[in-house]
């Protein structure tokens, strides 16, 4: 099984030189950590390509913020614009991937990651936006709650972020992709069988 | 003509009124017109409808008029950081209209634009597409989103000059010039007021047809996550 870290390296895997990429909060946060020599531009939604790491202590920017409204610092080759633009290259195609968090997945792509009926809402952010418009999705979740059930359905039962948006599932028991008829499995995580990746997934496995 | 006013009650002087639509900058406490929310504030408006993607925390940004209940509804993207905010909403005294973040944006930008509405695939088969009309195009769904015209946008800025032209810093820019742009009238604060002709007219990021009243104030532009990371080598 992999862990929080593994998982990002995983993902890490997904991304190419020269690639433009958004990264979700959670577990896609860290999959800068694991870029390595890659010419990778991150993108963050509130108007910046070219995001560089947490600043050292004492010279955080109030004027310098990601999307999870952390303090973070520029890289040589940055680039700031306005909301209406950032939004634009989303919807527009520019941006080849983005790597987020979900609450649900369902074997036709369907993504549920930002409500919960009932309990606190907090609103969408960008997620819709980049599921819509970004050349592929990536979604890096636990494959189960905490409550031990599948978070790879059939049918998401939570409020959609997007209908059939979803390219590819990394979860700490393997990488899933979306096909036709439902999913197919790409890898087992270190230790997991097959049998027990089935096992875990109430989706369909073709 | 004079744009420059001395203080953020005396640039919002004879343009506020109950019930209006407002449109305000800032991504959630990076670059929000501070000193225009405390003024609006000062003067009681009352039954507001704010777009603003985000409404501040409890004791700052829109969060200080959600406290006094002058807001009556809000158009945002996020809300998650303000307990009153949820407090107001769960108990049915403040209305709510979720929009995806681009969309948001784009509302503005188009409005600011002369264009009514526009088609996006963002929020196609979700809630967010009940009761929008959906057209194909190329063999795909797309939904229609109307643009936001506000009675008023207050914004953000580091720069003036005083024709209002503006200058952004950083990512404190987000949703300042598309709010800017959609309202009949626009008030910005700003950072520094600079005489005319030390803006270099090639890095002007919002010219100053957007802009109807400058403000110089000092702004206190907290932070909401500090987040730091150890030097290797100190």
């Amino acid at each position: 099984m992999w862990d929080r870290n593994q998982m990002a390296a995983r993902a890490a895997e997904e991304l190419e030189d020269g690639m433009y990429v958004n990264l979700g909060i959670g577990i896609p946060t860290l999959v800068a950590n694991y870029v390595g020599d890659k010419d990778i531009t991150l993108q963050s939604e509130n108007g910046m390509l070219g995001m560089g790491p947490f600043p050292f202590e004492g010279e955080e920017d109030p004027d310098l913020i990601n999307a999870g409204k952390q303090t973070i610092t520029e890289l040589s080759r940055t680039a700031y614009f306005d909301s209406a633009q950032s939004f634009g290259m989303i919807r527009g195609g520019k941006i080849a991937a983005a790597i987020l968090g979900a609450m649900e997945v369902a074997e036709n792509g369907d993504l549920a990651n930002w409500m919960i009926p009932g309990k606190l809402v907090k609103g969408m952010g960008g997620a819709m936006d980049l599921v819509a418009g970004v050349g592929r999705v990536i979604v890096v979740m636990d494959h189960t709650n905490k409550h031990g059930d599948s978070k790879v359905l059939p049918e998401c039962t939570l409020p959609l972020t997007g209908k059939g948006v979803v390219d590819r599932i990394i979860t700490n028991l393997g990488v899933l992709d979306v096909v036709e008829g439902g999913l197919r499995i790409v890898e087992c995580a270190d230790g997991v069988t097959e049998d027990e990746l089935r096992a875990a997934t109430e989706a369909t496995l073709v | 003509m004079n744009k420059i006013y001395g203080s953020a009650a005396e640039a919002l002087d004879g343009v506020l009124s109950d019930g209006m639509l407002i449109a305000a900058g800032g991504f959630g406490l990076c670059g929000i017109p501070e000193l225009l929310l405390q003024a609006i504030k000062d003067a009681g408006t009352k039954n507001l409808t704010f777009a603003s993607n985000n409404a501040g925390v409890d004791d700052f940004g829109i969060g200080i008029l959600l406290q006094t209940k002058q807001v009556k509804k809000m158009i945002s993207s996020y809300v998650g950081e303000n307990a009153e905010f949820m407090r107001q909403y769960l108990s049915g005294e403040l209305e709510l209209e979720f929009n995806p973040q681009g969309t948001l944006a784009e509302r503005m930008r188009a409005a600011g634009c002369g264009i009514p509405g526009f088609y996006t695939k963002t929020g196609v088969g979700t809630v967010i597409a009940d009761g929008k009309e959906v057209k194909q195009f190329n063999g795909e769904d797309y939904i229609l989103e109307e643009g936001i015209f506000a009675d008023l946008s207050i914004v953000k800025a580091w720069k003036a000059d005083d024709t209002g032209n503006l200058v952004f810093r950083k990512t404190a820019r987000n949703f300042n010039p598309p709010a800017a742009m959609c309202g009949k009238i626009c008030v910005a604060e700003v950072e520094e007021i600079v005489p005319r002709g030390s803006l270099d007219p090639d890095g002007i990021h919002l010219p100053g047809i957007y802009v109807h009243r400058i403000v110089q104030g000092e702004h206190e532009k907290r932070i909401e996550q500090r987040t730091t990371r150890t030097r290797e080598n100190a």
